[in-house]
């Protein structure tokens, strides 16, 4: 029963992510070397992976969004370690 | 062993991400598994030698706790230090080389994960039994200097009988 | 029940805050490694977990706690691989000294 008053709650929890994301966007589009825009690319799926999960809650698919968030924890972490093993050989800044 | 234990937790992966508990379901998942365990077996389970696997076992969960507790401090420390006005005075940021003890794999693995979730040390690089260690300032260099941790890990995986 | 997982939430979006703000204003690389690898393991940590106790007990659950673990096991793992990656490609962190790396070694009691 208390399951759909809690849906505006979810809905400003995950506005408010979006605009965490906006602000680390500030650091991937500005950041001074690569490696800031790795970092901030990899901030960005985490929270990405939140607001996915807050997504199923709010919409009441949650069996369908979490194998959606799931496969994005997956992918973000695959993402990170093969830009980072490309990145260290190569030496650029 | 490299095989069975393998094909276990992938199939337990296979039952909690299907959701499904039908004849069809569950013996797909059996082939499926089977196959990738075939080719993936020497993967996961690298030159275990199956000893006091269930004392190991039992004193990682109740490392846990204590790991938990440290990044929830690691966290309100991270945070007093981004929401601090004159936060570039409080940080003097290092890194630290300093030889360890510990010489499997798992435990530096459970080490350089433990370094990195802790207040104030990120763990760097791994190195023919060397740490490079980012700390943000001196105090927790200290702390970490100390050996705690380090005595923790190796008690948890059974390397405290060494040399020192 | 319904408090104890809106009271995880707000503790993971806070987390998340203190991440996004550490991230922006730390100097340097190294440094704001600190700020996301622990922030946002945290506030991820505990999102999912308030998740799971609105949910209830089923699979569901059980799945969001297994992204849980993953985010545990991953995240720590991802942040060692960027900061090797940089190390490696000659990345010199932000110090007041001037000394980018200290030789030093485990003094027991």
């Amino acid at each position: 029963m208390g399951k759909i008053e809690l849906e505006g709650f979810f809905l400003i929890n995950s506005l408010i992510l979006g605009l965490f994301v906006l602000l680390c966007l500030y650091r991937v589009v500005f950041g001074p070397t690569l490696f800031n825009r790795l970092i901030g690319a990899n901030v960005i799926g985490t929270k990405t992976l939140i607001i996915l999960a807050l997504m199923g809650f709010i919409y009441r698919r949650i069996e369908m969004f979490i194998d959606i968030s799931l496969v994005y924890a997956l992918l973000n972490f695959i993402v990170t370690l093969a830009a980072a093993k490309y990145l260290q050989r190569k030496g650029v800044l | 062993m490299g095989f069975s234990g393998t094909f276990i937790i992938l199939y337990i992966f296979w039952i909690i991400l299907s959701g499904r508990f039908d004849y069809f379901h569950l013996s797909l998942g059996i082939i499926s598994c089977a196959i990738v365990a075939y080719a993936s077996h020497d993967l996961l389970f690298k030159e275990t030698k199956a000893k006091n696997v269930h004392t190991q076992f039992i004193r990682f969960v109740k490392y846990l706790p204590w790991l938990i507790y440290q990044i929830i401090l690691a966290g309100i420390y991270v945070t007093y230090l981004a929401l601090h006005p004159r936060m570039s005075m409080l940080i003097d940021p290092h890194i630290i080389r300093f030889k360890t003890k510990l010489k499997k794999d798992p435990s530096l693995f459970t080490f350089g994960n433990s370094i990195t979730l802790t207040p104030g040390t990120i763990t760097v690089l791994i190195e023919e039994g060397y740490f490079y260690v980012h700390t943000i300032d001196k105090k927790v260099a200290e702390g970490l200097l100390t050996g705690q941790m380090e005595d923790k890990v190796a008690h948890v995986f059974m390397e405290d009988h060494g040399e020192d | 029940m319904y408090i104890v997982s809106i009271l995880f939430i707000l503790a993971g979006t806070f987390f998340f805050f203190s991440g996004t703000i550490g991230f922006l204003r730390f100097p340097d690389f190294y440094t704001r490694m600190h700020a996301t690898g622990k922030c946002d393991t945290l506030g991820a940590l505990f999102s999912l977990t308030g998740m799971a106790l609105y949910n209830g007990f089923s699979l569901i659950s059980l799945k969001i706690l297994l992204i849980a673990v993953l985010v545990f096991l991953t995240s720590p793992t991802g942040t060692h691989a960027i900061l090797r990656g940089a190390f490696d490609s000659g990345v010199k962190p932000w110090t007041k000294d001037g000394k980018s790396v200290i030789d030093t070694q485990v003094r027991r009691k």
